[in-house]
């Protein structure tokens, strides 16, 4: 339960900086201080300005937004997915259950970063969100389709059959409350993957695209001269392990508080 | 000389909510004490108290004296050099075996745990205690993991593990639960022998059958104390207190009852070569049946003898592989998809789980009313009538059925069944995981149902006794093929078949007096595999008469299986080539 409560105040703390985070920063995100290239963090530049002028702290929680936003986009559509295909496949049995399945092996084998990086390129953050979804749901979608299975042959699912429950129905209400709490686990973990997969897109050259700005693409900007500039590279890093620890604590704890096995 | 003397022993949960409160008794080398009660009276509790097993935050008072070793107090690591030597146990879960190991192994390890020997010395005492529990072919079965042997054969390795060193005491927790009657025989044959050795044994169980035929001494539990206790022949023929006489009122023993000709009428239900393999599993093989409106059929038989199976497929209102069954007069291989779900109202199952059965997460009102909902019906008025049949109070609609106790879920599971007014019940062991008394409020429920409403109950069992209080006709089932169908009353009076009467013969009889006084007729061995039945007659590898046979009549046995044919009685029929012959005095009857 504290691990519950430690992720979600972390994770609420995070989404109120990446909410009023701009409002409380002195310049906008994508403002250029022509008087301040790559200085250090100052009175007027708390963290600092990048080699191009942007104050550090506007564009890292501008970041952090997109990120966030990103996170929760990928999880909610992986795991959606994943419910879908793993219920149909799982109760459906036979053909479909093969054709779906075979969908998920094939995505299963293929390396994902090539994939995202053929697809990637130049598409706008909707189609980032749709690939990283697209290649997260196979592993979630295997494991509901298992419970599904057996939750199929437990014996109030057949009595509803029984009692002429159309098989929708029985899904939505027979299978799909015992799958709740694997479902959101699930959502909590990818939402730290997400961003995670994101930041290694971005380090690669694949995540979001310039000018938008993700944490992983502020990480991989400033890496390369964290020596020189070490609050263009530790804040966003900083921030992105932040989010990806939160997102598991309260998975984590959703997990064995759910699960009392 | 006293082996376990155990003396005002208190247990109180974690809760503080106590469980045990102030038993005493005695048990002397070689005697036998069962401990009999219903669930929730602190048998259990009672046990794991004397073992030091209790879980955390459990505390237990009193004195536990093992051969005048006092007990309670000691670490658990001083109780681990004692438990398993001295004080062995064998609980009804089988989970206590390793699934990754052989059984051999596992005997071995419980022998070295106590005793300096080498591996090879352990392996041989293992197939020796094997052998002694009666498994067959101990060196081979040695060899075997868990999974490869059935209940009944999984529960000899855990009474051989627990005889390994010779115990002075032996406390067994319902060792038969869930085992069929057969094999139930075969275990209790098995602790008769630990007796023997000198072994005292502490035999806990609900059942007063199983304990009447063992026990020297009974104790009767109730809330937590012993209510009664003393010899087992007084506490059965003259109990004293209320308590156990209620409890020897419930256990379901077979009484002679008036016979009940067949109602008139077309039947409900018809069953014709019904045939069902998985695989090359022959679950059902072949079996035909009808059943009458107001009437009840029973079919039992052993587990996997293809009872269930059987049930499930008449259920589904399929065409089914082989033969033909025809409900309300329609085949229900020629029925449309609107058909079959009209139909489906007609037919209506109940679960042997209560548990398992009822959605855990719905409260009763939304579970009785599901049906209705999904055939577009008015639910909220009938859903309070449904309620009131089944003899549940209104304000249990809003619980959940982990708020609801195991007969008040069965009552829910039957309520349900009924919503869409069906004409034939399907009854799959309603009643096999209650409590005895629970057992007969079901029971009584579902004759009063079928009486008022004229239903026609199929129902599936393995305990005959159940089966006879409540079942009109019955079908013995063995290796996927009913061997006998006839009357209750013919069939429990005067088998035909040597399997019904061996069944008939295993149910133990809860007066220990009866019980030790007659002949006995163990059924050895296990029922076939259903993939690969012996040839020729599927019961003869454990026929009892087989053997006896002249040779050319054991020809016969061999070379055929017996198709069901009548017996000359009314509504009687048998599958054997060489059938008991019906009981001599009829002068008797007619008297009568």
């Amino acid at each position: 339960m504290t691990r519950v409560a430690a992720g979600l105040v972390l994770l609420a703390a995070l989404a109120l900086l990446a909410a009023a985070g701009p409002a409380l920063a002195p310049w906008a995100w994508d403002e250029i201080d022509f008087t301040a290239f790559g200085e250090g963090p100052s009175r007027r530049h708390w963290l600092g300005t990048t080699q191009h002028g942007r104050d550090v702290f506007a564009v890292t929680v501008h970041a952090l937004r997109r990120s966030l936003l990103i996170g929760a986009a990928v999880a909610a559509l992986a795991t959606f997915l994943a419910a879908l295909v793993g219920t149909v496949a799982g109760y459906a049995g036979g053909r479909a259950d093969r054709a779906l399945m075979w969908c998920a092996d094939l995505l299963f084998v293929l390396p994902p970063f090539l994939l995202a990086a053929v697809l990637a390129p130049g598409a706008g953050t909707l189609a980032l969100v749709a690939v990283l979804a697209g290649l997260m749901w196979t592993s979630t979608a295997r494991m509901v389709r298992a419970a599904v299975r057996s939750l199929r042959d437990r014996e109030h699912v057949l009595a509803a059959r029984l009692a002429g429950v159309s098989a929708p129905r029985t899904i939505v209400r027979h299978v799909l409350p015992a799958l709740a709490s694997l479902l959101a686990v699930d959502a909590g973990l990818n939402v730290g993957a997400a961003i995670v997969a994101e930041s290694g897109l971005a380090h690669l050259g694949f995540g979001v695209r310039p000018p938008g700005v993700s944490l992983g693409a502020l990480v991989a900007d400033g890496g390369p001269a964290v020596l020189a500039f070490p609050w263009r590279f530790a804040f966003p890093a900083a921030l992105l392990v932040l989010t990806a620890v939160a997102a598991n604590l309260l998975a984590d704890g959703l997990r064995d508080a759910l699960d009392p096995r | 000389m006293t082996a376990l003397a155990v003396a005002d022993l208190r247990v109180r949960w974690a809760t503080g909510a106590p469980a045990v409160r102030g038993v005493t008794f005695d048990l002397r080398a070689g005697e036998t004490l069962g401990v009999v009660g219903a669930s929730g009276s602190g048998k259990t509790a009672l046990a794991l108290a004397v073992l030091g097993l209790l879980p955390d935050g459990a505390r237990a008072g009193g004195s536990v004296r093992l051969r005048g070793e006092e007990l309670l107090g000691r670490s658990d690591a001083e109780l681990s050099r004692i438990r398993g030597k001295d004080l062995a146990m064998v609980f009804q879960d089988l989970s206590s075996l390793n699934p990754v190991r052989t059984v051999g192994a596992q005997i071995a390890e419980a022998v070295r745990v106590h005793r300096r020997t080498t591996r090879a010395a352990a392996r041989a005492q293992a197939v020796e205690l094997l052998d002694l529990v009666g498994i067959p072919h101990a060196p081979q079965r040695a060899r075997a993991y868990p999974h490869e042997l059935s209940g009944g054969m999984q529960r000899r390795v855990l009474i051989a593990m627990a005889m390994a060193h010779d115990p002075s005491v032996l406390i067994a927790d319902e060792p038969t639960a869930g085992l069929d009657v057969t094999v139930q025989a075969q275990i209790l044959d098995v602790l008769r022998t630990a007796r023997a050795s000198g072994t005292a044994t502490v035999l806990i169980a609900h059942d007063l059958g199983v304990v009447a035929g063992l026990a020297d001494r009974v104790l009767v539990m109730h809330d937590g104390r012993a209510v009664e206790q003393g010899p087992a022949e007084q506490v059965y023929r003259r109990p004293r207190t209320p308590r156990t006489i209620a409890l020897l009122r419930s256990a379901p023993r077979i009484a002679p009852r008036p016979a009940r000709a067949r109602p008139p009428g077309p039947a409900v239900l018809a069953v014709d070569a019904l045939v069902r393999h998985h695989g090359a599993v022959r679950a059902v093989d072949g079996i035909t049946f009808d059943v009458r409106r107001g009437e009840t059929l029973a079919l039992v038989g052993e587990s996997g003898c293809g009872k269930t199976t059987a049930l499930m497929e008449i259920v589904r209102l399929a065409r089914p592989r082989r033969g033909r069954i025809t409900v309300l007069g329609e085949d229900t291989a020629t029925l449309r998809r609107a058909r079959r779900r009209e139909l489906r109202r007609d037919v209506q199952l109940v679960f042997q789980d209560p548990y398992a059965s009822l959605n855990p997460r719905m409260r009763v009102r939304a579970i009785v009313a599901e049906p209705l909902t999904a055939h577009r019906l008015p639910a909220r008025e009938r859903v309070r009538e449904l309620l009131d049949l089944v003899g549940l109070d209104p304000s249990h609609a809003d619980r959940r059925p982990h708020e609801l106790s195991g007969g008040q879920r069965q009552r829910v599971g039957i309520a349900r069944a009924l919503a869409l007014e069906p004409r034939l019940l399907l009854l799959d062991e309603p009643v096999a995981s209650l409590d005895a008394t629970t057992q007969a409020g079901v029971l009584n429920l579902l004759q009063a149902l079928q009486s008022r409403l004229g239903l026609a109950f199929v129902f599936v069992a393995h305990d005959l006794a159940v089966v006879h209080q409540i079942a009109d006709r019955v079908a013995v089932m063995h290796a996927g093929r009913i061997v006998e169908l006839g009357p209750a009353d013919e069939l429990y009076a005067a088998p035909a078949h040597p399997y019904t009467r061996a069944l008939l013969d295993a149910i133990p009889i809860p007066d220990p007096v009866l019980e030790r006084a007659r002949p006995r007729v163990v059924l050895h061995g296990e029922a076939p595999d259903p993939a690969n039945p012996p040839d020729g007659c599927r019961f003869r590898t454990r026929c009892p008469i087989h053997p006896a046979l002249p040779p050319a009549a054991r020809a016969r046995c061999a070379a055929s299986d017996p198709e069901p044919r009548p017996t000359g009685r009314p509504d009687h029929q048998v599958a054997c080539h060489h059938p008991l012959p019906e009981p001599a005095p009829p002068t008797l009857r007619r008297t009568t």
